[in-house]
């Protein structure tokens, strides 16, 4: 190759590349004089034409129950926008009239406005009714500068399940800064199925974009809405909720703190899902909703609360049917074991009381009775029994077996804002004593549910349903579709299974049938329903007990299991156990036929003036 | 030493100077009226992008400055060594980074995120400068032609592993740079030119029906060359070859791209494709654009851009605010401005003794060029959107101090020149 050639050959390759820079630039220029001076429709000049971006806001997904009655859906409403740049020669005195506000306020909001933006609309007056809104359609073009802008609000057929359902808000501006799709204004779901289901029900805002004069008036659509996009209405939920249930456990709950949990054992569907207090979730839509958030924020009873998964209490004997298994799986304690009690337990310098009842007991008797005794040595021999090489070991394997009822973890399904409880670990013992400083006595109050362990009362309702399906749960949820009632999640179907062997379920089921038939529970029998239950009176430290109960029915098909807790009421069998039987009674046959039992619940009030818990 | 240093300075291009200063102000005025609220904060609150913007400029005039002092020959000395270490540091941000808009190709520093990808396309290229150079006296055989691809194709890969395709993207610009220097043949470039040309045309029509126009050419120029059988045979193997090729961009449009990818250049076609999504970015840009008319509405009058009609209106789409403010007349000087610089550094880069610096300044000015041509094309509609940054226009320090450093460091090769060799 020749010099000279190369250098040809360079200075082309320079010339290819240099002629590739200037053709790409003057395609450029030929397609910007083409959009900008060419296509006069992309011409929008401040002064004469300018385009306004409406945005079309989808209406929110509704919520069926199991049933399919509608139990959340929507109302339009209006809010009346500015854009203050446009605001010019309008007769204030009779626009303040027309919409009932002095001359300060008009000012002050105008002044609110264009401080936000000269040229961006604002909301000058949020959530016109259909009345106010048919009034102000007629004058409004009067007043340039000002347009309404058509939203909707949630509504609710039944104040009923307000914890469940959630609430919707304005977004935050966090939010609006991290996540593209939400603009300021936009609503958001704040908590239950609103917020854990958003994307669902949101649906996807459309846009339109018209043509505005320089009074703002509207010339129609922007290139014959080419750009304009539908919005898209959010899709429906339907939930395995039983609204009717769901109301008659809030009326039963009426003046009662506490929870009652409901779930289908054979799907892991939540039937019932009962916080009390509860508010009107109605209180929590429209012009008066950040009102009343703060009004139920400040109330002592904490309605905001969602007992049903967020308070954790000491299962309390509800627990003993868990020791119980345990001790049946470990092989401490058979059908043929026999314990005395008289009375009390004492070992080791701690005494554990019980309650009179006839002695000997076997496990049938343990369970029936709730007998203190029996279930401490039970525990006791599990921690103790031999094979472990230390404490640490056995009790772990311990605990294992109670996490694997769900116990002291999140199901993580679909409901928001759900707490663990406490199961506490090894180490916490480690810390507190040493490593060698404590043993099965150290921790045997865990044998009757009381110490450190807590547990909700979704946890426990689930842990009836466990022992209803002989060893196994689904994940408890409340959503059963979306879309279509014909769209089933699968996302639940999975079969949890517990570590204990299944061949010990029908002993404790049996012991569970004797509560309900014969034992603390024999009060709240229902006529030609036979349940199997555990009570549990559950030691408050703070004041008069809580009573809980578990249980399942019918016995030989279950069909509901439920857990119920309601503080402060003493014992277990004489509150939480006829409420629950209620409940069992209610959903089974569709009427309660019990109701002097009905009424004596609805009577019951334990809002007794109480000083806050910790 | 210190005289000597002053020296050189006289000797410092000032065209690329002047240019790269004019960019660097024009860049920032953008970025203030596309973020310009009624409620003004002072230039230096880095809450704004504005305010962060401008501590960035600081420090890319501090590094461009710096660049000037140091002695070039130890990065052509270091070259590979440099190379790897900013490879090591591209897979610790795989391990390590954060991840922004889906990409995770970032740093964060606080208030500040940095992309080591971008500095990347510097250390490419110097690394490839340093083969070159070293070769520059061999005839090319097949495995000196491959090493430069394989320095593209590391940090290809690796980027391509962050999620972020615009900017692995942009390591094709070198393609233009290994053309100059004979790596590449210029029959393969436009071949390449060409099976792009033929993407988008498929897309556009049925597959078939290119076909059939590709046979229609096919048999005709047959006709032509019928008295030459073997050129015949070239026609027909050709033919055959486009046609295979063009049933399979069919095919990996529709099964292998993934949907947002597909997204993008289908809205190309028709921006109704998905309105709110990539269709929206680009419908509500031209729209901006659209609305400067020829002189535009003047500095902070935008309404477009100014209402957020347009998204990521400082960092990708950052053109808008110019076309909307400025109007044909500021758009088309822009553009011009930056063609100017470019084929600048292309003049500077011939001038150069050394393989070295001449190919530190073609790669230069094709990746400046790669960028220029994506972003400004994408705004307007010619381009699938690709979200990569304008040169010295949008916000971001990342891009802006890579690109500082390597025009200062070509500055500093050029002035320089008589002792590279």
């Amino acid at each position: 190759m020749s010099n000279q050639f190369n250098v040809n050959v360079f200075d082309y390759r320079k010339k290819i590349i240099i002629s590739v820079f200037v053709l790409t630039a003057l395609i450029f220029l030929i397609q910007l004089f083409h959009i900008q001076l060419l296509d006069h429709s992309y011409k929008a000049s401040a002064s004469s034409n300018i385009t306004r971006h409406i945005t079309k806001y989808p209406a929110r997904g509704l919520i069926y129950d199991r049933n399919q009655n509608l139990l959340v859906y929507n109302d339009p409403y209006y809010d009346l926008m500015v854009t203050p740049g446009q605001v010019a020669n309008i007769d204030t005195l009779e626009f303040c009239e027309l919409l009932g506000i002095d001359k300060e306020t008009f000012i002050r909001r105008i002044t609110s406005a264009r401080e936000f933006a000269v040229h961006l609309p604002s909301v000058f007056e949020k959530q016109l009714s259909n009345e106010e809104y048919a009034v102000l359609k007629e004058v409004l073009y009067k007043y340039p500068g000002f347009f309404v802008q058509p939203r909707t609000l949630r509504r609710y057929s039944k104040p009923v399940a307000a914890h469940i359902f959630g609430y919707v808000a304005e977004v935050d501006s966090e939010t609006v800064r991290l996540d593209p799709y939400y603009r300021p204004r936009d609503y958001i779901g704040i908590s239950g199925l609103e917020k854990s289901y958003e994307t669902v029900l949101r649906g996807s805002k459309g846009l339109r974009i018209i043509t505005v004069d320089a009074l703002g008036r509207d010339m129609g659509s922007f290139k014959d809405g080419r750009y304009d996009v539908a919005a898209k209405p959010g899709t429906d939920l339907y939930l395995s909720l039983d609204a009717e249930l769901q109301e008659y456990g809030e009326k039963l709950m009426q003046n009662k703190r506490g929870s009652i949990v409901a779930i289908e054992p054979s799907t892991g569907e939540i039937l019932a899902l009962v916080t009390s207090p509860s508010y009107d979730p109605n209180l929590l839509v429209g012009r008066k909703r950040s009102q009343n958030f703060r009004s139920l924020q400040r109330d002592t009873l904490r309605p905001l609360f969602n007992r049903a998964l967020m308070a954790h209490y000491p299962p309390g004997s509800v627990f003993k049917v868990i020791s119980g298994l345990i001790g049946l799986h470990e092989g401490v304690v058979s059908t043929n074991s026999k314990y005395s009690c008289p009375g009390f337990y004492r070992a080791g310098g701690i005494t554990v009381q019980c309650r009179y009842h006839p002695s000997p007991v076997d496990i049938y008797g343990t369970i029936k009775h709730s007998c203190n005794t029996a279930s401490s040595i039970i525990f006791r021999s599990t921690i103790e029994k031999p094979g472990f090489s230390n404490i640490q070991e056995s009790f772990n394997n311990w605990r294992s077996h109670v996490s694997s009822f769900g116990l002291g973890k999140r199901f993580n399904s679909d409901l928001p804002y759900e707490l663990p409880g406490i199961i506490a670990t090894s180490d916490y013992y480690d810390n507190i004593y040493g490593t060698r400083g404590w043993r099965a006595l150290t921790i045997l109050s865990l044998g009757i549910g009381q110490g450190e362990i807590g547990t909700t009362p979704i946890q426990l309702a689930n842990v009836a349903a466990s022992i209803a399906n002989n060893g196994y749960y689904y994940t408890p949820h409340i959503v059963k579709a979306v879309g279509s009632i014909d769209n089933p999640i699968e996302k639940h179907s999975e079969k949890n299974y517990t570590s204990i062997d299944s061949t010990h379920f029908a002993v404790m089921k049996k012991a569970m049938i004797q509560v309900a038939e014969e034992g603390t529970a024999r009060f709240s029998r229902i006529p030609d329903i036979q349940v199997a239950g555990k009570t549990g009176t559950v030691q408050n430290p703070h004041g008069e007990n809580h009573s809980a109960y578990i249980a399942y029915g019918p016995a030989d098909d279950p069909q509901i299991a439920v857990c119920v807790i309601i503080e402060n009421a003493g014992y277990g069998s004489t509150w939480a156990a006829p409420t629950a039987s209620l409940i069992i009674e209610k959903y089974l046959t569709g009427e309660v036929k019990r109701t002097w039992h009905e009424n004596r619940i609805l009577n019951a009030n334990f809002l007794k003036p109480f000083p806050e818990e910790d | 030493m210190k005289q000597q240093i002053f020296k050189d300075f006289k000797n410092i291009d000032k065209t690329i100077v002047l240019l790269y200063l004019i960019l660097v102000v024009v860049g920032w005025l953008s970025i203030y009226a596309a973020d310009y609220k009624e409620v003004h904060r002072g230039i230096f609150d880095i809450s704004t992008n504005y305010g962060k913007q401008l501590i960035w400029i600081f420090a890319a005039f501090f590094i461009g400055f710096a660049m000037l002092l140091i002695d070039v020959k130890l990065l052509q000395a270091f070259a590979y060594q440099i190379f790897a270490i900013s490879m090591l540091v591209l897979v610790a941000v795989l391990f390590f980074g954060t991840e922004i808009n889906a990409s995770k190709s970032w740093f964060t520093f606080g208030q500040f995120s940095i992309q080591p990808s971008e500095f990347t396309k510097f250390t490419a290229a110097l690394a490839i400068a340093k083969y070159i150079n070293s070769n520059k006296n061999r005839a090319l055989s097949f495995k000196i032609r491959l090493m430069p691809l394989v320095f593209l194709f590391i940090p290809f890969a690796l980027v391509m592993l962050q999620n972020d395709t615009g900017t692995a993207m942009v390591f094709g610009a070198l393609f233009f740079m290994l053309y100059r220097e004979g790596y590449i043949s210029g029959v393969l470039l436009s071949f390449a030119a060409a099976a792009a040309f033929l993407f988008i045309l498929t897309l556009l029509m049925n597959e078939f029906v290119i076909i059939g126009i590709l046979a229609l050419i096919a048999v005709i120029t047959a006709i032509i060359l019928r008295n030459n059988k073997k050129e015949v045979m070239a026609v027909v193997g050709l033919f055959v070859l486009l046609s295979v090729y063009v049933y399979s961009v069919d095919y990996t449009f529709e099964n292998v791209l993934q949907p947002h990818q597909k997204n993008r250049i289908e809205v190309l076609v028709d921006p109704n494709v998905d309105p709110l999504g990539a269709g929206y970015n680009l419908n509500q840009s031209k729209i901006a654009i659209g609305s400067g008319g020829l002189w535009g509405k003047g500095f902070l009058a935008g309404t477009q851009t100014k209402f957020d009609f347009v998204p990521e209106q400082s960092t990708d789409f950052i053109f808008c605010t110019i076309g909307e403010e400025w109007g044909w007349a500021g758009s088309a000087a822009l553009i011009i401005i930056f063609v100017v610089f470019l084929i600048r550094i292309i003049l500077v880069a011939e001038k150069q003794r050394s393989a070295f610096s001449r190919i530190v300044g073609y790669s230069t000015a094709c990746l400046l060029f790669f960028h220029f041509a994506v972003n400004i094309g994408m705004t307007i509609g010619l381009v699938p959107v690709i979200g990569i940054p304008l040169p010295f226009i949008s916000y971001g320090g990342s891009s802006l101090l890579a690109f500082t450093i390597m025009i200062f460091t070509f500055l500093k090769l050029d002035m320089k020149k008589l002792e590279m060799l």
